[in-house]
């Protein structure tokens, strides 16, 4: 199979300000790529535009080789592209359980007659949407807390809870925006570990991030943005030692190349 | 009467009404865009503002420009209750809420004066003579010629004060970002206050300027609110040159329908519009798409 | 439903029953506004168009009741998705002015097109429901036939909220823009609902018109819809149970209130106002939570 995601020359424009300026990459199958780059380099933006939240300029965004940009958020997540938010946004006012059991409508059918009707297969399509999410919970490690509205959760299980509603789509590519951030240092391990589980049952990743000790150890390949373009491309430590990085990190002055290594 | 008198006739019908709509389209613009709220009470401020004057100036027989500031002093002071009182306690409200916030107060306003004033229409008479004019084979009333003057004059004091002073700007700056407005020192909870209170004057201007043409009833408020509404769409909501165009257009087509059309329909003809702009392009004739889609809401 | 064996006096019945039709409505609201967090300012024009199409049916073309009543569901139905598709598009404000205005330009044709609707004054000599030889005339008849339809509504409203459907729309309410990117067509199911909501004014109307016999526009102008706001904000949006006594309390209300005649609206107005600003939760759930609160001190 080829690339599971392909951007080619994607350019975003908003009014005046061009927040992505021609950007290409790939991400492989059952990689973990990150995306990484200073504040307003555009990596939010990528994850709107592949998520179908903004159209684009001009580009394309193929998934499966399929040209997704243009198509509405549902259809693409209904092709196996899934993501969390930077800034949680969880339903809040429904309980966990529900949350993720929302996540599982682009796999199920019954609509409002099937509703209306209730019957023995409705019925039995809710009950295997229950277990299906009860499954997701238990596999970010919250099936504790089911019956908890979701807004009363911490922070970190709100976090884990999104991966979860994510995960009960069944992507085959999911998007984690900043997943990490806001997270104290054990909890930030722990979602390291989650995010090897989830490759391990088969899905690639795509993270944009700034703690960079969790970036370089995580991802096989790093694409790093400044100003909307692509700069450098390659394993995290290629990366690392790149001119244009650093540069771009911390300023144009001769520093020590910051080491950010796992404490 | 010829053709052409007819269509000039319908044309000044039509710049009468569309001056009022687009008075009250201003009224909704200044609380749109410090607030980001609809006040669909908007139109009550027109029916106090006419009703008051009329009271003011037939009843206690005060004289017609002390009764005019006096109205709308007293409707500007209603708009600024009704912001205390129904806004600003509420915390963090729902659109819905809000919503149905604004039309309670429309309703209190519209009991208040069906209890005060009772449910007949009333009239005023006109600030300088009842002679219609002859122009062109076509009246005018000396009272539109008021309605306009007087509608240039707040267009004039709005430019003004929203271009040149310093609490216009301070409003202004509310409307554009509200948190970064109030770390620069600008009380926000007062730039809210000022904008119910001066939308309530300028409705009240309208509502008392057009009181001795169109009758003034305690029910007037509500339609005059949808159309007023709906030519703030059309022009954009938030932009004042917008209202002021689009006033015209709505008020030319609903007069022109109802002459050549059928009058029975004609009130529809202001909701129709409404309907197109918002489905089609609700950012306005003025505003652009995306300024109708990022927009609070 | 055993009750009417117990009043011997037809004019609780006839409340009664009109408990039940303003409960059709408000149930198919709260649906649309509690659930999918949607607006509607004007369904009082579903309710007038189940009313006339069913009224209409009947007495000009001699179709059976039923039969009016389901084409009424049709009728009403599809105008609800001709507007709701482009209208749902809309958000907050916008809609609501949407909603209202097609409310207004409804009532404006019921109105007018008097060779249809009859006009102001409207028309008479509606047929009632009949089962083979038995007329449904009396008021225990109706409220057998009233009650049961909305047993059936409320069971519809109940498997859909505790649906996929359900869960659907209430993400939508929580946050569309995110129950979009994880999968549901919030559009569909938005029209859906609107429709929905919809046919069960519909189904009221028709009720409504084979009751009273006689149909004029008054009933289904925007005073209207703004009551069934009301009612589904007291009672509690999200809540078709609070629809229901939202329904009640407002159906009731006014008969004690009939010393007061028109100054209902300043009640009303109040009431919203009120509740809004202390319980924006409506009766229902603001009273659980307040019973919460008091025992968690």
């Amino acid at each position: 199979m080829g690339p599971i995601l392909r951007i080619e020359k994607l350019e975003k424009s908003f009014g005046g300000v061009t927040a992505v300026d021609g950007i290409d990459f790939e991400v492989n199958p059952h990689q973990i790529k990150a995306l990484i780059g200073p504040n307003g380099a555009g990596k939010t933006t990528i994850f709107n535009l592949i998520s179908g939240i903004y159209p684009i300029t001009s580009g394309t965004i193929r998934f499966k080789g399929q040209k997704i940009n243009g198509l509405k958020s549902y259809v693409i997540a209904e092709k196996g592209v899934s993501r969390t938010f930077q800034n949680v946004q969880l339903f809040e006012n429904m309980t966990v359980l529900e949350n993720v059991m929302v996540g599982r409508h682009c796999r199920t059918r019954s609509g409002l007659f099937a509703a209306i009707l209730n019957s023995k297969k409705t019925r039995a399509e809710e009950k295997r949407i229950r277990e299906y999410s009860l499954e997701m919970l238990s596999f970010v490690g919250l099936e504790a807390k089911r019956d908890e509205v979701a807004s009363s959760l911490v922070f970190q299980q709100q976090k884990l809870l999104e991966f979860a509603r994510a995960l009960a789509t069944e992507p085959e590519l999911i998007l984690l925006d900043e997943p990490v951030a806001g997270l104290s240092v054990p909890e930030t391990d722990e979602m390291v570990q989650l995010i090897y589980r989830i490759r391990e049952i088969g899905i690639t990743i795509l993270l944009v991030e700034h703690d960079m000790g969790m970036v370089m150890e995580v991802s096989e390949e790093v694409v790093v943005l400044n100003s909307g373009q692509v700069i450098a491309e390659g394993t995290p430590r290629q990366v690392q030692n790149n001119e244009a990085v650093i540069t771009a990190y911390l300023g144009k002055r001769e520093t020590e190349n910051a080491s950010y290594t796992k404490s | 009467m010829s053709l052409g008198s007819q269509l000039l006739q319908y044309l000044f019908t039509g710049i009468t009404l569309g001056t009022i709509y687009g008075m009250v389209a201003l009224g909704f613009n200044i609380i749109y865009s410090s607030t980001g709220i609809i006040n669909l009470a908007q139109g009550e401020f027109v029916m106090l503002g006419g009703m008051m004057m009329i009271y003011l100036t037939t009843i206690i027989k005060l004289p017609m420009v002390v009764g005019f500031f006096l109205s709308i002093l007293i409707v500007a002071l209603m708009g600024a209750l009704f912001e205390r009182g129904a806004i600003h306690p509420l915390k963090d409200p729902s659109v819905i809420t809000l919503i149905i916030i604004t039309i309670a107060a429309s309703i209190l306003f519209k009991g208040g004066a069906m209890f005060a004033w009772g449910k007949e229409t009333f009239s005023l008479p006109a600030f300088s003579g009842e002679e219609p004019v002859m122009v062109l084979g076509a009246t005018i009333l000396p009272q539109t010629l008021w309605i306009l003057g007087i509608m240039a004059a707040t267009v004039v004091f709005l430019i003004f004060f929203f271009g040149f002073t310093l609490t216009g700007k301070a409003m202004r700056a509310c409307a554009a970002n509200r948190t970064a407005a109030s770390l620069v020192g600008i009380n926000v909870k007062t730039m809210v206050l000022l904008s119910f209170a001066l939308s309530a004057a300028i409705g009240a201007t309208a509502g008392i300027i057009i009181a001795p043409i169109a009758l003034m009833d305690y029910n007037r408020g509500t339609m005059l609110a949808v159309k007023g509404f709906s030519v703030a769409v059309l022009g954009g909501l938030g932009s004042n040159v917008g209202a002021v165009v689009a006033g015209f257009v709505i008020g030319i087509m609903e007069s022109l329908g109802a002459g050549f059309v059928s009058s029975g329909y004609k009130d529809a003809i202001a909701l129709v519009v409404l309907l197109l702009v918002l489905f089609i392009k609700p950012g306005g004739l003025l505003g652009s798409r995306e300024k109708g889609e990022f927009k609070k809401f | 439903m055993a009750m009417p064996l117990g009043l011997g006096n037809s004019y609780y019945l006839n409340v009664l029953v009109f408990v039940g039709i303003h409960s059709l409505i408000t149930i198919g609201l709260s649906l649309l506004m509690g659930y999918a967090g949607q607006i509607s300012l004007g369904q009082a024009a579903f309710f007038g168009l189940g009313a006339y199409t069913s009224g209409i049916l009947s007495t000009k073309f001699g179709v059976s009741p039923w039969l009016a009543l389901l084409a009424a569901i049709f009728v009403t139905g599809g105008i609800a998705f001709l507007i709701g598709a482009p209208a749902l598009k809309l958000k907050g404000h916008y809609l609501a002015m949407a909603t209202l205005a097609f409310g207004y330009i409804v009532y404006i044709i019921f109105n007018q097109a008097s060779s249809f609707t009859g006009g102001p004054s409207g028309f008479g000599q509606i047929p009632r429901f009949r089962l083979g030889s038995f007329v449904f005339k009396t008021d225990v008849h109706y409220y057998y036939l009233v009650w049961i339809l909305v047993i059936i509504a409320l069971l519809i409203s109940l498997n859909i909220t505790h649906s996929r459907v359900g869960r659907a729309l209430r993400s939508i309410h929580a946050g569309e823009l995110t129950a979009n990117t994880m999968g549901v067509n919030t559009a569909k199911y938005k029209i859906q609902i609107f429709v929905l909501s919809a046919v069960y004014a519909s189904v009221a109307g028709s009720l409504y018109a084979h009751f009273i016999t006689f149909l004029n526009p008054s009933p289904f102008g925007f005073h209207f819809s703004i009551v069934l706001v009301t009612m589904v904000v007291v009672g509690g949006v999200a809540s078709v149970w609070g629809a229901m006594i939202g329904a009640a309390l407002l159906t009731v209300l006014p008969e004690y209130l009939r010393a007061f005649q028109d100054y209902d609206i300043l009640i009303y107005g109040s009431i919203l106002l009120l509740i809004m600003v202390f319980l924006p939760k409506g009766l229902f759930v603001g009273i659980f939570d307040l019973v919460k609160k008091r025992k968690n001190r």
